[in-house]
């Protein structure tokens, strides 16, 4: 097996404070090889996000060290390493569609015309040709996140990370949207970081699902999905999708045995 | 949402306005006879017993010097001037509203600009901010009326006469509110967003212009219109102090000198609508210059 494409080792973020200091990550390893699809999941405050933001250098550790493809995470960010969803779309609201998803190309010097063809290929891989003149506000919530994909997937990062994207839609929605995902990525073979509350979405996509306890934020159980990669929805009816989902749910019981 | 309005027709629109309109002469018309009664009263009716209301009314409408002219009376003598007389003539008010609104342009244009700069360096720079907000806001509450002398005294001891020393008062008042709307506008971008540009590796200048400058427009263009409007009193005061050669301001100092009330008048209204122009024309600029239509 190659080296990791992220190497957390025994990272800690502490935010210092007056009264009593916030352990966001206690001495967290996790090391996500190419091409896996990895969720983090976990009740709030559990540092699933704290997280997925060292890891894209929107945070830095306390203690620890984090590699990107072997670099720090501020060379892997320099070096345009991923794409980063955010739990809102983060849309230009004076950008059409079109232009919103250049946006990245425009920054790291693409020429006009190649932006322009790259974004409408990968409008068109969320399903959205056809919407490219329009203005995110004249899209519903669920398209607006699928443009803020298309838009993360447009300079073709190896590495994709996704806080929660769908944490605002409704629950058909963010289905067809599971479902999409997972068609992009049994596609593309990009390596996926998801950020997620919901047990069905992270057993559903996950080739492993990291189970993560608040206060102090750590991992307490990896568990490898093992469901194939051609799964569709259907897979959530089965019992072996069941036995995953209940495995997880023991899992963050067992988190949460300290509170309750 | 335009269907609707179509459906409702002209009237649901121009109606209220008209209305407006209609109840403010109905208590013009009141208020100049009433005003200018004391004087016709004493000046001619004294004279004629047995005088009526009409008598009044007419005579009170119709004054060379009232107290308060009629509407009719101005809307005559606006005609007049500037029907009555060449373009280039210093009787006709568009002569005067020509002058007096280059001078705002000019100094709506460097006000701009100048409230441009000051937004982007204080937006980059904490200390700078600490140290020039007191100062700009001090700026505002120095009277324009005192600043206009002293300006016009010390360009003109530079050789500066004319246009240049009227738009630098302009200036003065329009900077103002665009500096703070830009402020405002340029700050505006969530944490999100400038987190999206840091995950694209995006330099300075690349958020600044791709971001901070696109999303302090919806605050800009309201900033403009409030920056053109002082921009015209500016221009207007600074009128005042030249000796009254042109544009309104001149118009309003000499009706005041000789108690030609219904010149004050015209001068006023047609400043009005110079006003009127000019946030129109910023209106219009902002409609074709914001993308992605009405939000």
């Amino acid at each position: 097996m190659s080296s990791p494409v992220v190497e957390v080792q025994g990272v800690s973020v502490v935010y210092p404070a007056k009264e009593n200091t916030v352990t966001a990550l206690d001495n967290v390893s996790l090391n996500i090889a190419e091409g896996e699809f990895i969720s983090l999941i976990g009740p709030s405050g559990c540092g699933k996000t704290t997280l997925l933001r060292v890891i894209a250098d929107l945070e830095q550790v306390s203690s620890g060290t984090v590699r990107v493809n072997r670099l720090t995470t501020r060379d892997a960010r320099m070096a345009r390493a991923y794409g980063y969803v955010f739990q809102a779309p983060a849309l230009f609201p004076w950008r059409t569609v079109l232009a919103n998803v250049c946006l990245p190309l425009e920054i790291h010097g693409i020429a006009r015309e190649q932006a322009r063809q790259t974004a409408l290929s990968h409008l068109e891989r969320v399903g959205l040709q056809g919407f490219e003149g329009k203005y995110p506000w004249q899209l519903s919530g669920g398209m607006q996140q699928r443009v803020s994909i298309a838009r993360a997937l447009g300079f073709e990062p190896k590495l994709l990370m996704m806080d929660e994207p769908f944490g605002a839609l409704d629950e058909i929605t963010r289905d067809r949207l599971n479902e999409q995902l997972l068609r992009l990525w049994e596609r593309e073979k990009r390596t996926v970081v998801f950020v997620t509350h919901s047990i069905p979405e992270a057993v559903f996509l996950s080739s492993r699902i990291v189970v993560m306890s608040p206060r102090p934020g750590r991992i307490i159980e990896v568990i490898e999905s093992g469901l194939p990669t051609d799964r569709t929805l259907d897979i959530r009816d089965t019992p072996a999708f069941a036995e995953i989902a209940h495995r997880v749910r023991v899992a963050l019981q067992d988190g949460h045995g300290g509170d309750h | 949402m335009a269907a609707i309005t179509d459906e409702r027709g002209v009237w649901w629109r121009v109606g209220p306005v008209l209305t407006v309109l209609a109840i403010i002469l109905v208590i013009w018309y009141a208020a100049a006879i009433g005003l200018n009664a004391a004087q016709v009263i004493e000046r001619t009716l004294s004279a004629q017993p047995g005088w009526t209301a009409i008598d009044l009314a007419r005579l009170t409408l119709n004054m060379d010097r009232p107290v308060l002219p009629a509407p009719h009376q101005i809307v005559l003598d606006l005609y007049d001037s500037i029907f009555g007389w060449p373009i280039d003539s210093p009787r006709n008010l568009l002569f005067h509203a020509a002058v007096t609104s280059s001078a705002t342009v000019l100094g709506f244009a460097m006000g701009t600009l100048l409230g441009a700069l000051l937004a982007v360096v204080i937006v980059h720079s904490r200390t700078l901010e600490r140290s020039l907000f007191p100062w700009i806001i001090a700026s505002q509450t120095v009277p324009v009326l005192a600043i206009a002398p002293i300006v016009i005294v010390i360009l003109g001891s530079f050789g500066l006469t004319g246009l240049f020393p009227k738009s630098i008062i302009s200036m003065y008042l329009c900077f103002f509110p665009v500096a703070v709307a830009l402020v405002k506008g340029l700050r505006s971008p969530g944490i999100m967003e400038l987190e999206l540009l840091h995950t694209y590796a995006a330099s300075r200048g690349q958020t600044f212009w791709k971001l901070r400058v696109p999303a302090s427009l919806p605050f800009l263009f309201p900033s403009l219109r409030v920056g053109i409007a002082a921009g015209l009193v500016g221009a207007i005061v600074g009128e005042l102090p030249t000796g009254a050669q042109a544009g309104l301001g001149a118009r309003l100092l000499t009706g005041s000198y000789y108690g030609n009330t219904v010149q004050i008048w015209s001068a006023l209204v047609m400043s009005a609508l110079l006003g009127l122009a000019l946030t129109g024309a910023v209106a219009l600029a902002e409609r074709l210059l914001t993308p992605g239509g009405k939000r």
